[in-house]
């Protein structure tokens, strides 16, 4: 228990004291993001009728933030450390492999909480927004904030170089993110991107997630929260399967 | 009483290169012990076997008595491993990175313990700098520190001494020295063999993966190595047949070896009844240098590859 919770620490750690660059920046382009976005389309995009569309793009904004810096934590700790090689003071203790897996998915949940916290903060300043059931809210940003800390780890481990796990994150991540309704409602689209838009999981987070602020949403909650916890376990149960392995860590 | 580390007909492949061909060693509780080898010999491998840090293809690792792979949580527990390449977490402070360390190993509250460490190898002022701010030879010794904050009874140091200091040497090797009376059991490879000629009581010579030879270090000298005169002769008529005969020759120098001190004297008539001119000389005490060179042309002949 020692084991894991120091290295939950140090992860936590590790992203705190450059706090700046880890929670700060993704907080002020979240906002940028909002301010750009709802002055260029807040009289041409209509979305649930009486919802301002500033209003609308704020939780997708949030769930953006927390998704992206949830993956960022984890695969960036382990890419650094391989590159480094300083993930042997990791491997030379006995550090079981569920260990490091808790307290990779928990630190990169931390950071995204974090993040999403801050980006919330931040907008309610520009735009009302509604809180009707503070628990989905919850359980959307710690979910989506474990899948993507797992699916990081993923990453991390399978990465041997930087620029491979930037092709991940910009090829993979981001066109999930930004094609899963963050700026728009799908219904908003035609029917066969539609179509394609209820196979990626990061929708099923993020209309989940702004059901928690409006009560509305393009699909029910309980059907984004099965999604989301089923992606969730298959992610984890693989990446917990490689660092049992110890793949690409123990040659 | 249980050896410190066993180990038994490990192999391990990558690709073509056989980087373990079936090792034995066994190293008893309380050895000082050296691991020597030309670079490849599979030094680094048969430490990180050991540690965990790679899996061997065949043979078995035991460190007091666990295996390294079955018993990892207690194999690993009683290993510290200080590594070669030089590497650290640039995030965090000595202190921090040595809390971690500890708390990686299930230990909590043991700043007595890290300060002791510290103060023996000279790191004390350094306890609160960043890791990315100290310069070569000190992360080397938080390097060590880190290895030595679980306590463990066995200790490898996989060159731990490369490109660092004269001072840190001296610093370093006082520690482990008490380390070793202490009780615990150190491995150590390196290049400098002068340091493992002082500091070892046994000696293994690692080429191609395999073990060559095993001894303990006064035995290997005097098996392979002798007392020498060395001479440089100036002009005139060269070296008598009779010593040329059993002499070496190397740049300006004349090897001619001897038993006891007292054959000196018979050794420099003969030079001096051949009408020789002595530039210089020098007596050679036997090293292991020599020996290891020796070693090594050996297990080349024998078809060891």
């Amino acid at each position: 228990m020692t084991s894991f919770l120091t290295l939950l620490r140090k992860e936590i750690l590790r992203f705190w004291k450059v706090g700046f660059q880890t929670v700060a920046a993704p907080v002020l382009t979240a906002m940028l993001y909002l301010l750009i976005f709802s002055h260029v389309l807040e009289d041409h995009v209509r979305v649930y009728d009486t919802l301002p569309y500033a209003s609308f793009l704020v939780p997708g904004l949030v769930m953006m933030s927390v998704l992206q810096n949830a993956f960022a934590n984890s695969s960036s700790s382990l890419i650094q450390a391989k590159v480094m090689g300083s993930i042997v003071f990791i491997l030379l203790p006995p550090i079981s492999p569920f260990s490091l897996f808790s307290a990779y998915i928990l630190s990169s949940t931390v950071r995204g909480f974090a993040v999403g916290v801050g980006v919330l903060a931040v907008t309610m300043f520009f735009t009302p927004l509604g809180f009707t059931h503070p628990a989905w809210i919850l359980v959307f940003i710690l979910l989506g904030g474990a899948m993507m800390g797992a699916l990081g780890i993923l990453a991390g481990l399978w990465a041997d170089k930087f620029d491979q796990l930037a092709a991940f994150q910009n090829f993979i991540i981001m066109p999930l993110t930004f094609l899963s309704g963050v700026f728009y409602s799908i219904h908003s689209l035609p029917a066969f991107w539609q179509g394609v838009s209820h196979y990626n999981p990061v929708f099923y987070m993020i209309d989940g997630f702004r059901y928690g602020f409006f009560g509305v949403s393009d699909v029910s909650p309980w059907q984004s929260l099965a999604v989301v916890s089923v992606c969730f376990l298959f992610v984890a149960a693989f990446a917990l399967s490689l660092l049992k392995r110890g793949y690409k860590l123990r040659a | 009483m249980i050896p410190a580390i066993s180990i038994r007909q490990v192999t391990k492949r990558y690709g073509d290169l056989q980087a373990l061909a079936g090792v034995d060693l066994e190293i008893n509780q309380g050895e000082f012990f050296g691991l020597l080898g030309p670079n490849g010999a599979g030094k680094t491998t048969l430490i990180s076997a050991l540690a965990g840090l790679v899996r061997p293809d065949g043979g078995s690792l035991e460190v007091m008595g666990h295996d390294v792979h079955k018993d990892y949580r207690a194999a690993r527990r009683l290993l510290g491993v200080v590594p070669q390449e030089l590497v650290f977490d640039p995030f965090f402070t000595v202190r921090e990175v040595l809390r971690f360390q500890a708390g990686y190993f299930g230990i909590r509250r043991c700043d007595d313990w890290i300060d002791e460490i510290l103060a023996n190898l000279d790191l004390t002022a350094k306890a609160d700098s960043g890791m990315r701010s100290l310069s070569g030879g000190m992360k080397r010794r938080v390097l060590v520190a880190q290895a030595l904050v679980h306590r463990p009874p066995v200790i490898v140091l996989d060159e731990p001494t490369a490109g660092v200091d004269v001072e840190l040497r001296q610093t370093l090797w006082q520690f482990i020295r008490r380390l070793n009376e202490e009780g615990n059991t150190i491995v150590l490879t390196t290049h400098y063999l002068e340091e493992a000629e002082a500091l070892c009581g046994r000696i293994a010579m690692l080429k191609g993966g395999r073990v060559v030879s095993l001894d303990s270090t006064e035995n290997l000298l005097r098996k392979f190595s002798a007392q020498a005169l060395r001479l440089r002769l100036g002009e005139g008529p060269g070296l008598p047949e009779a010593l040329a005969q059993v002499s070496v020759q190397k740049d300006k120098y004349w090897s001619i070896p001897f038993q006891t001190y007292g054959q000196i004297e018979s050794l420099l008539a003969q030079v001096r009844m051949a009408g020789c001119v002595i530039e210089d000389m020098a007596v050679n005490q036997p090293d292991l240098e020599e020996v290891f060179v020796r070693v090594m042309q050996q297990a080349r002949e024998g078809g060891a590859s």
